[in-house]
């Protein structure tokens, strides 16, 4: 008799048997270690951690090792082991202009006090494949490690003092920022949410967004004020001690834009401001969330929101690419309830149609067939 | 490199976590048909397959209940057996796939068949909640439709169906009205399994982990699927039993059999099918048509 296949145990082991033996690869070729990932493919670490929510270079790597080097799969790894964690309380908010700096450039002033500093970048590279950087020049001497000894002020800060950016908001000591692992989001959503979002969110959603509003839909009309890349100091106040212990260091990138002005009869004119701030080295995550964050803040700068990167529902609710391929993929799912009855639906209404053709006088049969459905959930 | 690796919480979820979803779980059995916002969690299994109804499953799990996961009716497809094997790993509780057995059943697009009793939860996986979503994206348009009871989108959606086709052509999530006042997705359920709803002696809650909402039915909760007086609501038929147990007013999966046309149409409540199959003194000769 004819058994309905339907999956079942043993299937499910040897899927994943075969998915640990694909992982592993030849057997010839020495196994990939976690250490080698988190030094050598540090970009892909640092998006996982940054997309992933959690700021474990370890992990992460382990992540990338897991997901066969699939960074959305590994961030979904992070974030399901992240959701598990307790809270021990709020850091204290870190201080980017106290950052020690390993790269800092800006776009807006040819030089600046602190000085641009290039770091590690892949700009002005030639993009030509050569094997000689990863093997060759591994033992030439090292670089004098570049980084900047006098306090190095935000680009935005200068301009402030003149009153020619808008001002940040004020800060608020002890009010309530928002947590959108904590509490589901709600619409209209502040900043503190909408930056929250945007730093988790995709790369590639972000930067396509971005994208968009320099090609016209949203212009903002954006200058890189700064981007800065290194280390910042992290500390939490016990309650217990009433003073803030430091934790460690986490390497941020941080992207402040210079956009398009504002002005009423009440304020002169002011340049605005987006922000994008992303752990690790994840310079075009930064630079595209800072063009959302500032397209994003069309209504509260009085102006009408007319395109997709200038509205929050859109954008929020789609950015979160663990959502977004969870989703997508859970299309792989059997729906064949809902598929059954769709086409006793359908057969029914052929069957209709074709009755009815049948009673139709011959010069009108060039009825169409209405076939209009969304795909199934 | 030492990367220790967690020790979870029973059923997977903190406590504290546990606590927000049930406080959720609490107003949406408060408020019918009302979808309640709660800060979903990542989960280990990807959103869309199942993350909403497997935390509300978690945080109503005891170590005392007996829990059975269906996926399309049966308890032997894939994302079921997926999730079942969760909760016996991180719970340790006992799972069964007899419907009178279990305390919690998870469900995804199914009713069972075998009526549910009091003190029995069904819950079901829920991928889009907003009855309205399609006829209006926007969150902030719909919650206030609903604030109004605002709903006359839906009927003309649904009379628009009528002109088109001479029929409603909503088949599997079809919308509800809960106690005359909540427009209530029912997740894609066929709606074959809407009238089970009505006055069912179950709770039933509904997750929605993605899209971070939780409603809930209580037990003895009026369900009343939308139509029209010279449209009422149909139940889909077939035309036929079983094919393995006989049962007539069940629902049917076709199973194409050959590749000259061949089918057999067979229970998709996998559970009722066998313990029809054991009880009956055989199956009938099994019909395949063309």
């Amino acid at each position: 008799m004819y058994v309905a296949v339907k999956g079942g145990e043993a299937a499910i082991s040897a899927a994943h048997e075969l998915l640990a033996r694909e992982r592993r690869g030849d057997l010839g070729v020495p196994e990939i270690t976690p250490e080698q990932i988190r030094d050598q493919l540090t970009l892909a670490v640092n998006r996982t951690m940054c997309e992933g929510s959690l700021y474990d270079p370890e992990l992460a790597a382990l992540a990338v090792k897991q997901a066969r080097g699939d960074l959305i799969e590994a961030i979904f790894l992070l974030r399901a082991y992240r959701t598990t964690l307790p809270r021990l309380g709020n850091a204290e908010p870190v201080d980017t202009a106290a950052m020690r700096i390993r790269r800092r450039i800006s776009a807006t002033y040819k030089d600046l006090p602190g000085g641009q500093l290039l770091g590690p970048t892949f700009d002005y590279t030639h993009r030509l494949l050569d094997a000689a950087p990863v093997s060759a020049r591994e033992a030439s001497e090292p670089v004098a490690p570049a980084s900047a000894e006098e306090p190095v002020p935000h680009v935005t800060a200068l301009l402030d003092r003149e009153g020619l950016i808008e001002s940040n908001a004020a800060t608020i000591d002890g009010a309530p920022v928002g947590d959108i692992t904590r509490d589901p989001v709600t619409f209209p959503a502040g900043r503190d949410i909408r930056l929250q979002a945007l730093a988790r969110g995709d790369e590639g959603f972000l930067l396509a967004l971005g994208y968009s509003t320099q090609r016209g839909y949203g212009r903002t009309h954006p200058f890189a004020g700064e981007i800065r890349m290194g280390e910042v100091e992290i500390e939490l106040v016990p309650e217990e001690l009433g003073f803030a212990v430091p934790l460690g260091r986490l390497t941020l990138t941080e992207c402040e834009m210079v956009n398009q002005f504002k002005g009423s009869a009440d304020a002169p004119p002011q340049f605005t401001r987006g922000y994008g701030l992303v752990f690790g080295h994840s310079e075009r995550k930064a630079m595209a969330m800072a063009l959302v964050d500032r397209a994003l803040r069309t209504e509260e700068l009085g102006q009408e929101a007319t395109t997709p990167a200038q509205d929050q529902e859109f954008v929020l609710a789609h950015a979160d690419n663990v959502q977004a391929t969870g989703f997508v993929e859970h299309l792989k799912l059997p729906h064949y309830v809902d598929f059954q009855a769709e086409l006793a639906l359908l057969r029914q209404l052929r069957a209709e149609w074709q009755a009815a053709r049948a009673d139709r006088p011959v010069e009108d049969t060039c009825a169409e067939p209405q076939a209009g459905r969304e795909a199934a959930e | 490199m030492t990367a220790t690796l967690p020790a979870y919480n029973f059923a997977y979820l903190d406590e504290q976590t546990k606590r927000m979803i049930r406080r959720a779980i609490l107003k949406a059995i408060a408020i019918p048909g009302y979808q309640v916002p709660f800060a979903s969690r990542e989960m280990p299994m990807p959103y869309g397959w199942g993350t909403g109804g497997v935390q509300v499953t978690a945080s109503i799990l005891g170590p005392d209940d007996v829990l059975k996961v269906i996926d399309q009716g049966a308890d032997d497809t894939t994302n079921a057996v997926s999730i079942r094997r969760f909760f016996a790993r991180t719970a340790g509780v006992a799972t069964t796939t007899r419907t009178s057995e279990a305390t919690i059943i998870q469900t995804r697009h199914r009713i069972p068949e075998t009526p549910l009793k009091e003190g029995q939860v069904l819950v079901y996986q829920v991928p889009i909640p907003e009855p309205l979503r399609f006829l209006e994206p926007r969150e902030t348009e719909t919650r206030q439709m609903h604030a109004l009871e605002e709903y006359g989108l839906m009927h003309v959606k649904l009379y628009e169906d009528i002109a088109r086709h001479g029929h409603i052509a909503t088949t599997y999530a079809y919308p509800v009205k809960v106690e005359g006042r909540y427009l209530m997705d029912p997740s894609p359920t066929p709606k074959f399994d809407n009238p089970k709803m009505d006055m069912s002696p179950a709770l039933q809650l509904f997750g929605a982990g993605r899209e971070q909402r939780i409603y809930a039915l209580p037990p003895f909760t009026g369900v009343v699927s939308l139509d029209f007086e010279d449209h009422p609501f149909e139940r889909t038929r077939f035309e036929r039993p079983c094919a393995l147990c006989g049962a007539a007013d069940v629902y049917l999966d076709e199973i194409v059999t050959d590749d000259a046309g061949g089918r057999m149409f067979v229970c998709s409540d996998t559970d009722h099918c066998e313990a029809r199959r054991e009880t009956a003194a055989g199956p009938p000769a099994q019909e395949a048509r063309r």
